[in-house]
């Protein structure tokens, strides 16, 4: 067997066939949902409800047009989340995202007028074109979940996700964000070209705007918070902790990386894994879940020595799913 | 193999710089001061262009230099073969292929010339240091070697794997140490093209050569007792024997190999003892007075020397017994009685008159001029110094009469003057006389200070008899030791001092790991070894037969090497065990499970390529993975596993 086919059983596993009590239907009908408005793209979107249930940050890294910002959107439709969008641009402030004290004269004080940040889904779009000022204020909400703004703290709204995408960095008038930033989006998924025939059906079927008005919430926020504490409560057993670690050392051990995963990343990595378990109707996670995530885990987060060959992180993450046998 | 036409990036580059260095700076004693000048600024070239980047030097430019270096190399060695010009040659190599590091192999080539120079190392010495060194070197060399394949930033976990592989090849190592068939003498011992600067007794003696050696705490030999350490009074360690007097210097006259086993008989207790004698580079090997065997490959002078039939250029050791109450020479040859009353026609006029009262109350009574001649040392009140004042014409005259401060060859050669002139036939003896029991390990160390000459005077009847004028004078010298006898104040070696307990007590331990390491380590011969095997109750072993129990044991650390490595690889889970059997019946069908496939996705596989196995080889994998990852494990799942298991014959 060549490692490709293998490959193909772990991202094509059906749900279905392996019935489980733990099967849990709203979800299944959230990912038809957005199935049916994006197109071929089965396993990044399911990867992204993943990284949202395990409490994560989710970072799009693809080419404009490929469907970043209408999957942003239909996440936050399907949730039942409050949507905002915050478009980034070179020149922007920390204040066009945060907020701002505006003086009213009626009542001769200061009112907090709050940025776009408040809300529960932020699509923060094209984020490596603002400059490192504008995108710190954005990533220091993301690991507080809360606002300093003028001296006040202002909590930010439960849930909160920010879904960020951005563009290749080999592309002009990018400022990439550091290692230690990119560390705060638990995901980084990559949507690409659609195949050829998704991308049929998407030109001859409806419009995509109107397919999003028309989506109902499956979910309230409520239900979304207890989904995510499930989540939490996913069994991971010694054997796959002890494959997590392993996958860890390996990477630091050998020479193929520039640094190995660090114990954060591995953390990351379990959390995902468990919100995969949990998609497919388990209580425990299975080494499959583990290595069917590890890709978006690991893409923006290890980097390959030999880097001149830009391969994608499915490719790397297979390399290394290979070279781990299961303890 | 691609891998080896990697470019060298610029973190090896320092690594094979820095193993470079530490490989050939020891050896800078070594070779010519040019070498280590042109060797130096190739390092320092290679530093800057690893700093700089800038471009490797052309090729023809290394070719000139190469041919450059092996010209200065045979110009100054007059040869290319040999132990030192063969390592200024690959010090020559290093230092120029270090500035063509272009590729991967460039690199391994430079770390393998690395490894021999430190091999190279022991061509010149051997000492504990030494080899301390060259394990440094060779885990540094080592982890170079790790970093040319293995590029990381830090070199702490470079330097920490090779430490590791390194201790994993001591047991083989100490197993071929021990085991490895010896050949007689070290390897090194071979090439050896020169041989100087090692003080030690010479066979001629003047006044000041003997207090010369007596400023140099170096060891001479160490010698173990079989019973008790004989008194520090009777320890006389014989050397040349010095019967030729010109007026001022004392010279050997001796037959060599005059006889092959002892002429004399011995009296009372013998004294069993094991030399272990330093290199000296003359063929003396000293014995106790009067030596009852002979080592092996010497024979004894006309005047009871042993002589090796080689000089003494490496470290060796000899058991010997001594006969202390010997009586030699009874019958002594009249030549050998002729040279012992030879004086030269004049000079020191008034020893002779001294000698010649004797002669005259005497007669040929010699032991009674003997006493005489006792009784007037001592009445002379000489003393006994390490800075005797500078002699002039008649030394023996100036010492006995004026001067009276001497060394202990000045007390030996005025006393053998005066016997001899008195009718009685004397000779010098030169050697040790004493030595220091280290309590740590129980040798005797005899060091160059301890360097010693008395007399011999031959009474008819009774043969040879020793005397020490010294003792006479100053009879703490032989008594306790040097720093005893000279006056305080007085210059003494730094060991010889005993002022300084914890020095002295640091220096005993000191020299008791030096020894061990010189009995043990330099001085594990084909005797020592057999001695081993026969511990081990192996008796006379031959080559063939130590080959195999090599092997054997060999392997047998290879095999517990590799058990404790995979033990904790082999420590199974038993539904893991279970599910390797699984696979393996699989495996029969075509159908191979990969060790990083997780249990649901290879069943689906499995039941993709085998279809009216699906079931069974669903609900398998079902189980397996709820049994090894799910949260609570149930009774009797695992006897269910194993059944399903048996049951399952695809």
């Amino acid at each position: 067997m060549n490692y490709n086919d293998a490959q193909k059983h772990i991202i094509h596993q059906s749900p279905a066939k392996t019935p489980s009590p733990m099967r849990l239907p709203e979800l299944d009908a959230i990912l038809a949902d957005i199935n049916r408005i994006i197109l071929g793209k089965e396993r990044p979107i399911r990867l992204s409800l993943a990284c949202l249930l395990a409490r994560g940050h989710l970072l799009i890294e693809d080419l404009p047009g490929v469907g970043k910002t209408t999957l942003a959107h239909v996440l936050a439709r399907v949730l039942g989340l409050d949507f905002q969008r915050i478009q980034f641009t070179s020149d922007m402030l920390p204040a066009d995202i945060i907020g701002v004290s505006i003086f009213d004269r009626d009542s001769g004080a200061f009112h907090f007028h709050p940025g776009p940040i408040f809300t529960q889904v932020v699509l923060a779009d094209e984020i490596n074109r603002a400059t490192p000022k504008a995108q710190s204020a954005l990533l220091e909400a993301m690991e507080e979940r809360q606002v300093t703004a003028e001296g006040k703290t202002r909590v930010l709204p439960e849930p909160f996700f920010v879904i960020a995408t951005q563009n290749p960095t080999h592309q002009i008038g990018t400022f990439p964000l550091p290692e230690s930033q990119l560390d705060r989006f638990l995901v980084k998924i990559e949507l690409g070209y659609p195949d050829p025939a998704a991308e049929r059906e998407l030109l001859a079927g409806a419009d995509r705007r109107q397919l999003v008005a028309d989506l109902v919430p499956r979910i309230t926020p409520q239900r979304l918070i207890e989904l995510q504490n499930t989540v939490r409560a996913v069994h991971a057993s010694p054997a796959l902790i002890h494959y997590v670690q392993t996958l860890a050392a390996y990477t630091r051990a050998s020479p193929g990386w520039q640094e190995g995963l660090s114990p954060r990343a591995c953390l990351a990595l379990l959390a995902v894994a468990r919100a995969w378990a949990l998609l497919d109707g388990r209580d425990h996670v299975l080494p499959e879940d583990v290595q069917a995530v590890l890709h978006g885990v690991i893409a923006h987060r290890l980097r390959p020595i030999d880097d001149t060959a830009r391969r994608d992180a499915e490719t790397v993450a297979a390399a290394l799913i290979e070279a781990v046998p299961l303890p | 193999m691609a891998r080896t036409n990697r470019p060298v990036s610029q973190r090896q580059a320092w690594w094979l710089l820095a193993t470079a260095l530490a490989a050939s700076l020891p050896l800078a004693p070594q070779v010519p001061l040019w070498l280590s000048l042109a060797a130096g600024a190739a390092f320092s070239w290679r530093a800057a262009l690893t700093w700089r980047q800038w471009h490797l030097p052309p090729r023809w430019l290394l070719v000139l230099l190469v041919i450059a270096g092996t010209v200065g190399v045979f110009l100054q060695y007059r040869t290319i073969v040999g132990r030192t010009p063969g390592i200024a040659l690959l010090v020559v190599f290093l230092s120029l292929k270090l500035l063509e590091l272009r590729a991967a192999r460039d690199a391994v080539a430079t770390v393998l010339l690395c490894y021999f120079l430190v091999l190279g190392q022991f061509l010149f010495t051997q000492t504990i240091p030494t080899a301390l060194l060259a394990c440094l070197t060779v885990l540094i060399t080592t982890a170079t070697l790790l970093a040319a394949s293995d590029d990381r930033p830090q070199p702490q976990p470079q330097l920490r794997h090779a430490g590791l592989m390194l201790a994993q090849a001591l047991p083989f190592m100490l197993l071929l140490f021990l085991l490895f068939p010896r050949v007689q003498g070290p390897l090194w011992g071979i090439p050896q093209d020169r041989f100087s600067a090692v003080s030690g007794l010479s066979d001629t003696m003047s006044p000041g050569s003997i207090a010369l050696l007596s400023q140099s705490d170096a060891i001479a030999f160490r010698a173990k007792f079989q019973g008790e350490v004989p008194p520090q009074s009777q320890l006389y360690w014989r050397g040349p024997v010095m019967p030729s007097f010109d007026g001022r210097t004392w010279r050997v006259r001796q037959t060599l190999g005059a006889y092959a086993e002892v002429p004399y008989d011995g009296l009372g207790a013998a004294v069993d003892y094991e030399v272990t004698l330093e290199p000296h580079g003359k063929f003396w090997l000293f014995a106790l007075e009067l030596p009852a065997t002979l080592p092996p490959d010497s024979a004894l002078t006309s005047d009871y020397q042993p002589i090796a039939r080689q000089a003494v250029r490496n470290r060796m050791r000899y058991t010997q017994r001594a006969w202390p109450n010997a009586i030699a020479g009874v019958n002594e040859a009249q030549g050998v009685l002729r040279d012992a009353l030879a004086l030269p026609r004049d000079g020191n006029p008034r020893t002779r008159a001294v000698s010649a009262s004797w002669r005259a109350q005497h007669g040929n009574d010699g032991a009674a001029i003997l006493a005489a001649a006792e009784t007037f040392f001592s009445q002379q009140l000489l003393i006994y110094t390490l800075n005797p004042p500078l002699l002039g014409g008649d030394i023996v005259d100036e010492f006995l009469f004026d001067s009276k401060r001497g060394f202990c060859e000045h007390f030996a050669a005025a006393f053998v003057f005066a016997l001899r002139a008195a009718g009685v036939p004397a000779r010098v003896v030169a050697g040790y006389q004493g030595g220091e029991v280290n309590p740590v390990d129980g040798y005797l160390v005899v060091r160059q200070y301890d360097a010693h000459a008395w007399a011999e005077a031959w009474i008819a009847g009774r043969g040879w008899v020793r005397i020490d004028p010294t003792a006479i004078s100053a009879p703490s010298r032989i008594n306790s030791n040097l720093a005893a006898a000279v006056p305080a104040g007085e210059e003494l070696p730094f060991l010889a001092r005993s002022d300084l307990a914890w020095l002295r007590e640091l220096r005993y331990r000191l020299d008791a790991v030096t020894n061990g390491w010189n009995q043990w380590v330099l001085g594990y011969n084909p005797q020592r070894q057999r001695d081993l095997l026969a511990g081990l109750g192996m008796k006379e072993p031959d080559w063939r037969s130590m080959t195999a129990i090599l092997s054997v044991l060999c392997g047998g650390v290879m095999l517990g090497l590799t058990i404790w490595i995979l033990r904790n690889r082999l420590r199974v889970d038993p539904a893991f065990a279970a599910w390797r059997r699984f696979t393996a019946r699989l495996a029969r069908r075509g159908i191979v499970w990969q060790p990083w496939e997780g249990p649901l996705a290879f069943a689906q596989r499995a039941a993709g390529q085998a279809p009216r196995h699906a079931q069974s080889i669903g609900e398998i994998a079902a189980l397996y993975a709820r049994m090894r990852y799910g949260p609570a494990p149930q009774e009797g799942d695992l006897v269910r596993l194993k059944q399903m298991i048996a049951a399952f014959h695809p």
